[in-house]
């Protein structure tokens, strides 16, 4: 008898983390999306870690040295106030790598939570929440963002609070398309024989959900969060260089391009705008070969190759 | 003996399926009755056999004894209660009580969930146990069910059909109910595991004084473990009685032509066997009068067109057909 416990209790630290392992081992072996993933690490480390190591950080404007070009001093220039142009791309990238993790956060728990809540419940709250969904789906984000983003310039939010608004606007856009994926999950399963068992066991609708549901869409979430992020970063850049999103002088990938769209920057001192280009560039391709593989490694049927 | 209350009554049972597929042009609705007047009971104790081809209507007058699907007409009587009339909060209460063992051992186990897991959780929502205690009683229950210790903490995916059926059983018992409704449990396993399981229905049954309602489509499997048999043909039982009257003295043409197709393992034998002709109908447009008429080989012009009664022949022998 002793035995067996002993065998119980080694069993169970081998079989835990089971599935994860068998998931990690998948990801591991896929080169695109370690390079990606390898690419990721790269940007934040550079972002989190970098402005440390400046001895220009925290803004420092500059009237003598301004639109450089890159130097021994200035790597990537500075800009029309003076200021660097690697801290400041370091720097920006702070803001939307937080912008575009904070909308997934936002929009992935919006989507589940409704979504979930219409595929199990159906009937009248069913019909409230997808038609809000139709509804936010058959205009299109951009426009949508802009008028967001006109009303809320109204409350006159410091510039360095934009970036709580934007990822607010980006999650409020972005939800309404997770909400329906994870419906359409709940329905099918909630139809297998295991919620049947369920039901007549007689379990409380939150064991349901938590235990029963939820961890079985666990995956689709981590494949559509990850690939949502890149979304959420071009999103945010396009509201910046438009002006709408993070605004000078808070940096953002998004404005620092906007530098673009003068002639003579555009032209003439490319140091302004490439880099923040390649970063975006960089971090939304890094992040969706990691989806892409993530969604290998969860699903190996679902490999279309 | 007879006087004991049965431990479920179903009474008239009805359950109807509309199919509501409405075009632009055309409007029509047909009705699948899927369980068309059933009444029977169950004492306690005794495994009531249910037996019937496919779309018969066994899994559904199942389901609806356990109110997994809801019924069109009649009524269920459990413990003299009636189990559709019951609040959300006694209908809870009652699930402790009655329990259900699927049929695909695949699909009825959460493929995310450890087996003790699976097997606790009831006994953790409903707060009869604390989590310590429940592992004790999970593994007792494991053991019960012929699996071992160690099984506990793995998923469902490592287990074979027959382990897999196992744990559904321990899953049902665990609560201690006294009533289990066995959808097919045996119909996804080969034969040799087929045997294991009902030797661990029949055994369970006497540690635990349960009540089985046993569906099934082969008769030879009912045979072992039932008590008394049902018969159902279009969602329509044609005869009930029970197993050695059934099996021994069969009155109704579907019960006996049902009996005369099970192979018997013995070339020698020589028997007469009754073969159907054509097809089970349609049950959105079943036959009027008598619903077995268009296959029996014994039917008269009468059974065309007056519905048989269901009446008692012999002592407790129930049979629906006029030639009887």
């Amino acid at each position: 008898m002793e035995e067996t416990t002993v065998q119980t209790e080694h069993m169970a630290k081998y079989r835990k983390s089971n599935l994860w392992k068998q998931v990690f081992r998948r990801l591991v072996k896929n080169k695109m999306a370690m390079t990606g993933l390898g690419f990721l690490i790269f940007i934040f480390v550079f972002c989190m870690i970098g402005p440390f190591f400046s001895p220009y950080a925290n803004g420092g404007v500059d009237a003598i040295n301004i639109n450089q070009p890159p130097s021994a001093e200035h790597w990537l220039g500075t800009d029309a106030l003076g200021r660097d142009v690697l801290t400041r791309l370091m720097e920006a990238g702070r803001i939307s790598l937080t912008v575009g993790l904070g909308a997934m956060v936002m929009s992935v728990f919006i989507g589940t939570l409704l979504g979930v809540l219409a595929g199990f419940y159906q009937g009248i709250v069913d019909q409230i929440i997808m038609r809000t969904a139709d509804v936010l789906m058959t205009i299109p984000g951009l426009p949508l963002l802009f008028i967001m983003a006109a009303v809320m310039s109204e409350w006159k939010v410091p510039a360095e609070n934009r970036l709580y608004i934007v990822m607010v606007m980006l999650s409020i856009v972005g939800w309404s398309g997770l909400a329906r994926l994870v419906r359409s999950q709940i329905l099918s399963l909630r139809e297998r024989e295991y919620m049947h068992a369920t039901e007549s066991l007689g379990l409380r609708d939150r064991r349901k959900l938590f235990v029963h549901l939820l961890p079985n869409i666990v995956p689709l979430l981590i494949v559509v969060g990850t690939l949502s992020v890149g979304g959420a970063i071009l999103s945010e850049s396009v509201l910046s260089y438009f002006g709408l999103g993070v605004v000078p002088p808070t940096a953002s990938w998004g404005n620092m391009i906007n530098a673009a769209n003068s002639l003579i920057d555009f032209q003439n001192r490319p140091w302004l705008w490439i880099p923040p280009g390649v970063a975006i560039f960089l971090t939304v391709i890094s992040i969706n070969l990691l989806g892409d593989g993530l969604r290998d490694a969860i699903d190996p049927k679902m490999k279309s190759r | 003996m007879d006087q004991k209350e049965p431990l479920v009554e179903v009474k008239n049972l009805k359950k109807h399926y509309k199919d509501s597929s409405r075009s632009l042009f055309k409007r029509n609705q047909s009705v699948v009755k899927a369980v068309d007047n059933v009444s029977f009971t169950i004492e306690e104790g005794e495994t009531f056999g249910l037996v019937g081809e496919s779309g018969s209507g066994k899994s559904t007058i199942g389901r609806s004894i356990l109110r997994l699907t809801d019924i069109t007409d009649g009524e269920i009587l459990y413990k003299g209660k009636s189990v559709h009339q019951l609040s959300k909060q006694e209908l809870r209460e009652h699930r402790k009580s009655f329990q259900f063992v699927f049929q695909d051992p695949f699909s009825s186990l959460n493929p995310r969930i450890r087996i003790g897991d699976a097997i606790g959780e009831a006994l953790l929502d409903h707060g009869l146990a604390t989590k310590k205690e429940i592992r004790e009683k999970v593994l007792e229950v494991l053991n019960l069910c012929g699996l071992a210790p160690y099984h506990i903490d793995r998923f469902p995916h490592e287990f074979s059909g027959g382990q897999r059926q196992r744990i559904g059983i321990a899953r049902a018992i665990i609560m201690d109910p006294e009533f289990i409704v066995a959808d097919e449990p045996v119909s996804g396993l080969d034969v040799s595991i087929q045997a294991q399981i009902i030797n661990l229905f029949s055994d369970l049954q006497e540690k635990k004084q349960l009540t089985y309602l046993f569906i099934s489509h082969d008769l030879s499997v009912v045979e072992h473990i039932a008590t008394r048999v049902g018969v159902l043909y279009l969602g329509t039982l044609m005869e009930l009685g029970s197993r050695d009257e059934i099996y021994e003295n069969p009155l109704h043409p579907y019960t006996k032509s049902l009996l005369s197709a099970i192979p018997i393992p013995d070339p020698t034998v020589k028997r007469e066997r009754i073969v159907l002709q054509g097809d089970v109908p349609n049950p959105a447009n079943p036959p009027t009068g008598c619903k077995f008429h268009t296959r029996c080989p014994f039917a008269r012009e009468k059974c065309k067109t007056i519905v048989p009664e269901f009446k008692e022949v012999e002592a407790n022998h129930f049979v629906a057909c006029h030639l009887v």
